[in-house]
């Protein structure tokens, strides 16, 4: 296990990031899921950006909730499943990872940056992928900044539009 | 005999099809107007802002207003339409969910008058002008235009909304279902159906459409309908052709499929979803066939074989982006960041 105590010092303080980022992780029940649950029990030391949502299967994850999460205001969303080959439903992930392909061309298309959109293959025992991989993205969303859609769109707000 | 009901055709940014769709009523409009005024119809009458200001509020019975919320007048037309009157309808897809204007949201206002004003080939513009929404002439007078919006939004952004009908244009049959709901409550026979009520049927295009649905659709390619033959009887899908119905409502008598064009999606989202892409998405992800068995294929390969579906914004949200989650484009360049923390 690595030295908790000294990744702990490298967690950057809140005040010294450029902002907060608020980053939804989906995680499937089988694999991931026990993987971050792992992951807290063997304390490895994860940045305090991200939430956790844990569905059935990745296949679970309907392309809807992501966009909310975005409209939301997330500044990233991971999508975490059992390894190609090892879902708990058999080929479940096989839709997930076909769905966020596409998905991310579709964020795309709406100007989002794709690499806010992130899937990655976490068994139950690879707790310490999980940290590393959320760390990463964690990493990755805050050198993008924070998300347009984070910010109410001025005619909204001037025409009184609700949502 | 009641008195007469009073009709309005209200409208914001249309192509005025929906008017033509309600003169599609042919012979039957003859029982409109047996118990209906035209009270406002700017297509058909003449009558100014000035006339419907001096009606008392709700004096109109029923107001169909058709058309997205493009621009500043769109949107006094439409909070004055709704003052005047006690029911109001977004008639069509564009009031009901944004429809065809909705799709300017792929782009912004400056983007647009950039275009228009400045790159087109036959614009000459030297000394960059744009249009104003307000110019004073030497002589004193004020002209004013309408401002037009950074987004395109649907009339419920803007007012409440009693009932919706989708639909481009609303169909001869949609239209004779409204005429029967207004007859029955001025009649006494039945009431108004509840608030918020979409004048269709909750389940998808699929189970209206007489073609036969297969088990399960694996296509190797997305086949373009211009240079397709279809056959008759076959699921378009099962074709290759894109076809947008299991997203999409029914209601409309799955008309495009019987002339052999695939459903685009215009009666809008069934109840159950929030955002029609998204659940198209859902339903195409897993159409394509690939090469060999799914678990050996790398993550690179499936990328590619997703790219077949092209333009998914465009193809998915034709109808309906601005009732989508995410309802417009934005720009996320990768810039540093330099706002207030938060
Ligand atoms: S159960 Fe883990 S991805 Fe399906």
């Amino acid at each position: 296990m690595t030295n908790t105590n000294e990744n702990i010092a490298n967690v950057p303080e809140v005040s010294a990031l450029p902002f907060t980022p608020k980053i939804i992780v989906f995680c499937c029940n089988w694999c991931s899921y026990a993987g971050a649950d792992l992951a807290g029990i063997c304390r490895y030391p994860i940045k305090p950006y991200f939430r956790v949502i844990r569905t059935m299967c990745s296949a679970r994850v309907d392309p809807e909730w992501i966009l909310e999460a975005f409209k939301l205001g997330a500044d990233g969303v991971m999508v975490a499943g059992c390894h190609p080959g090892d879902c708990h439903y058999l080929g479940g992930n096989y839709r997930t990872r076909r769905r966020v392909a596409m998905l991310r061309t579709l964020i795309s298309q709406f100007g989002l940056q794709p690499s806010r959109l992130a899937l990655a293959w976490i068994s139950a025992g690879e707790a310490e992928k999980f940290a590393a991989t959320v760390n990463g993205f964690i990493d990755t969303v805050i050198a993008l900044g924070p998300s347009p859609y984070s910010k109410k769109s001025p005619l909204r707000a001037k025409e009184g539009v609700h949502a | 005999m009641p008195d007469k009901i009073k009709l309005a055709l209200g409208q914001g940014a249309t192509c005025s099809g929906c008017d033509i769709a309600v003169l599609d009523l042919d012979v039957e409009l003859l029982s409109l107007f047996a118990i209906a005024d035209l009270s406002f119809a700017p297509l058909a009458t003449d009558i100014k802002y000035a006339d419907v200001e001096a009606m008392a509020d709700g004096e109109i019975t029923i107001c169909l207003f058709h058309g997205a919320i493009r621009n500043s007048d769109n949107a006094h037309s439409a909070r004055l339409l709704r003052k005047k009157s006690k029911i109001m309808i977004a008639y069509g897809v564009c009031a009901a969910f944004g429809g065809i204007p909705g799709l300017a949201n792929v782009t912004t206002t400056e983007k647009i008058l950039q275009t228009v004003f400045q790159d087109t080939a036959s614009t000459v513009n030297p000394e960059h002008i744009r249009p104003q929404t307000k110019y004073v002439s030497p002589q004193g007078h004020t002209l004013e235009l309408p401002e037009l919006y950074d987004e395109v939004l649907m009339l419920s952004d803007i007012v409440e909304v009693d009932y919706l009908i989708a639909a481009c244009p609303p169909t001869r049959e949609m239209n004779m279902q409204l005429l029967k709901v207004v007859l029955d409550f001025v009649q006494g026979k039945a009431p108004l159906p509840p608030k918020g009520t979409i004048l269709a049927l909750p389940k998808t295009m699929c189970d209206e459409c007489d073609r036969t649905r297969p088990e399960k659709i694996i296509v190797d390619e997305i086949k373009s309908v211009d240079y397709t033959r279809i056959e008759a009887d076959k699921c378009l899908l099962e074709q290759g052709i894109l076809c947008l119905g299991p997203a999409t409502r029914a209601g409309c008598n799955a008309k495009c499929m019987k002339a052999n064009m695939p459903c685009r999606g215009c009666m809008g989202p069934t109840s159950a979803v929030i955002d029609q892409g998204a659940s198209m998405l859902s339903a195409f992800a897993s159409l394509l066939k690939t090469s060999n068995a799914e678990h050996l294929i790398p993550e690179e390969q499936i990328e590619k074989l997703m790219e077949k579906i092209r333009d998914p914004l465009g193809t998915f949200y034709r109808f309906t982006l601005p009732k989508s989650l995410l309802k417009k484009v934005v720009d996320d360049s990768n810039k540093p960041f330099t706002g207030a923390p938060r």
